[in-house]
């Protein structure tokens, strides 16, 4: 246990030569009155940005918004839960065991988490129907869709999909006839449930009243294209430095800055795993930072570029001088 | 494309310049720090404080 | 009945093994003597660069207050009250400004090399505190309940998932996010920042890179 004066030396290399701060000739200073200064000029700067600027608030997606702004999408969404085509059905850890998901180079950290946020996909539509009462179309649907073999379901699901993609602007009303089961009715059905605007809290609250946890909602809604849309059109997405961004003209996160500038450029832009590796460089770089007084080279950087002499200009001067 | 160009769009105006994407307001907040970073090095500190009439002592 | 008046220096006691005189010891012998609130410093203090670690702390007490009053509204408070939004954006300019003061501070820490003479842990908390803050910061953009909380969780959970993080962490769970926003991460960042200043006070403010050791220089 050091003394309370010899608190410097203990860690210090053989190279480091670092005087003792407290060896120095000092002057009065007083830090009460510089906290003070300081919090009052934080005050005033918040206060007068914050009345000048105020704060975005874009109201969230509605599934019932969802549902009248891009009904189409919100039908294909459903179908491909149905079909287990969907981004949450294929995702893999923590939701389901479709895919091993992401690795760093043979790690495959996203597996090793585990699916410890159980979601089925297909419930994420069926869930939400199975309450609904007074639709004899849909209830014989349902019921058709849930006597049905597994492969069957799948065969339904796909097809329809499939056509869905190929009609014009993904309206099911020109889509190819064909075979496709109760899927259209079934997604037709949740289209209905979702204007309704009870479907977000069927997937949250039912069964438990209080929600607080919208996992399933939030897996519906991305697994569309329209969440998506809406954030490209402002400059939120991914490869348009979105993570560095914020709605309308304010203020972002510039602090994000490296960490979405990885995602620009090859090969994170193009890799399958781009979110894992980017990740471990980050990582990687962060540690270098932390521990830069360890590494030779890096710590020195300072010294070959001398911006310290701005700092210290007068103690350079007076010394000097001696 | 190596051209700088601004857009404004109704969702923010932004600075597009080869692959560099960045809204105004953040390219002003960076550049507003920097600016403050270069003030801080530079500005002479305080008033008097450096003025042979104050008191230097060494701690005993 | 007599009253003992005065109180035992420190070490100077019965109980050499007291858990209580040891802890005691231990929290006096942190900082040097009057060096825990100094009115005096070292000369080569002189650069506006050394402003920019009690803005940054200033800039962090007025976030804390402005989340302690829109807790007090209540989660969903400031998105139907007018003074709600004024200090949700209380709140976030602060945020911002503590950013852009503390990375002004590691622009001016690093430049002067200021882990030199046993401050590396010094270093190490403040980059920390620097994740740590963007943590926090995240999950308040998470806890919006908002579009751009429905889009940062539907992203943020593709970084999160793919290091096998997201079983443990769900930025899909408003609930857990806004604890975490609220309760564990401030209290991190807060506890980190007093280690952080007590190490500052600890080791004081580093001398100049090459500077003369002066307890070597002969007296003028």
């Amino acid at each position: 246990m050091t003394t309370a004066q010899g608190t410097q030396s203990r860690a210090s290399t053989r190279r480091d030569k670092t005087p003792d701060s407290h060896d120095f000739p000092t002057r009065s200073y007083d830090l009460v009155k510089e906290f003070t200064i300081a919090l009052v000029v934080v005050i005033v700067l918040t206060g007068g940005l914050a009345a000048i600027f105020s704060s975005p608030d874009e109201k969230s997606i509605t599934m019932s918004t969802w549902a009248k702004e891009a009904p189409n999408d919100l039908i294909a969404t459903a179908t491909s839960e149905l079909a287990g085509t969907s981004t949450s059905a294929t995702y893999g850890a923590p939701y389901n065991t479709a895919s091993d998901g992401q690795k760093i180079g043979p790690l495959s950290l996203q597996k090793w988490g585990g699916v410890r946020i159980p979601v089925d996909s297909a419930g994420l539509v069926l869930g939400p129907l199975a309450g609904v009462s007074g639709d004899s179309t849909l209830t014989s649907a349902l019921a058709t869709w849930k006597s049905a073999t597994a492969d069957q379901q799948t065969k339904w699901a796909t097809d329809y999909s499939d056509a869905l993609s190929k009609a014009p602007d993904g309206d099911p009303a020109k889509v190819a006839t064909g075979e496709y089961g109760p899927v259209p009715d079934i997604s037709t059905g949740l289209l209905t449930l979702a204007k309704t605007g009870g479907l977000e809290g069927i997937l949250t609250s039912s069964g438990n009243f209080y929600g607080g946890d919208q996992t399933q909602s939030l897996l519906l809604l991305s697994d569309g294209a329209y969440l998506e849309d809406q954030a490209r059109a402002r400059n939120l997405g991914g490869d348009q430095w979105g993570m560095m961004n914020e709605t309308g003209n304010y203020p972002g996160q510039p602090w994000m800055w490296l960490y979405t500038f990885w995602y620009q450029i090859p090969p994170f832009s193009t890799s399958d795993n781009a979110d894992a590796q980017v990740w471990g460089l980050m990582m990687l770089l962060t540690l270098l930072l932390m521990f830069v007084p360890f590494i030779p080279g890096l710590r020195s950087i300072p010294r070959f570029i001398p911006i310290h002499r701005l700092v210290w200009r007068n103690y350079y001067r007076r010394a000097a001088r001696r | 494309m190596s051209t700088l160009s601004i857009v404004t769009e109704s969702a923010g105006r932004y600075v597009h310049w080869g692959v560099v994407l960045i809204s105004v307001t953040n390219l002003l907040i960076i550049a507003a720090m920097v600016v403050v970073f270069v003030l801080a090095l530079v500005v002479p500190f305080g008033s008097g404080h450096e003025q042979a009439t104050d008191q230097e002592r060494r701690e005993p | 009945m007599t009253t003992r008046t005065d109180s035992p220096a420190p070490g100077d006691t019965d109980e050499a093994g007291s858990w209580t005189a040891r802890l005691r010891s231990r929290i006096v012998g942190l900082v040097p003597a009057g060096q825990a609130l100094p009115d005096r410093q070292p000369v080569y203090l002189a650069s506006w660069i050394y402003v920019f670690g009690v803005l940054t702390l200033s800039a962090l007490a007025v976030v804390i207050l402005s989340g302690g009053i829109l807790a007090i509204g209540g989660a969903a408070w400031w998105h139907v009250s007018s003074l709600g939004l004024f200090v949700n954006s209380l709140h976030l300019w602060s945020v911002e400004l503590f950013f852009g003061f503390m990375v002004i501070h590691l622009w001016g820490k690093f430049w002067m090399a200021a882990w030199r003479g046993g401050r590396a842990m010094t270093w190490i908390t403040g980059m920390v505190l620097f994740l740590a803050s963007i943590g926090t910061a995240f999950t308040g953009y998470l806890s919006q309940a908002n579009f751009a909380s429905q889009w940062i969780s539907a992203e943020a959970k593709d970084g999160i998932n793919s290091i096998g993080v997201g079983a443990f962490f769900n930025v899909l769970n408003p609930g857990q996010m806004l604890l975490w926003h609220v309760v564990l991460l401030p209290f991190g960042v807060g506890a980190l920042t007093v280690i952080h200043v007590i190490l500052v006070r600890r080791h004081g403010v580093v001398p100049p890179i090459d500077a003369a050791d002066p307890s070597t220089d002969k007296e003028a």
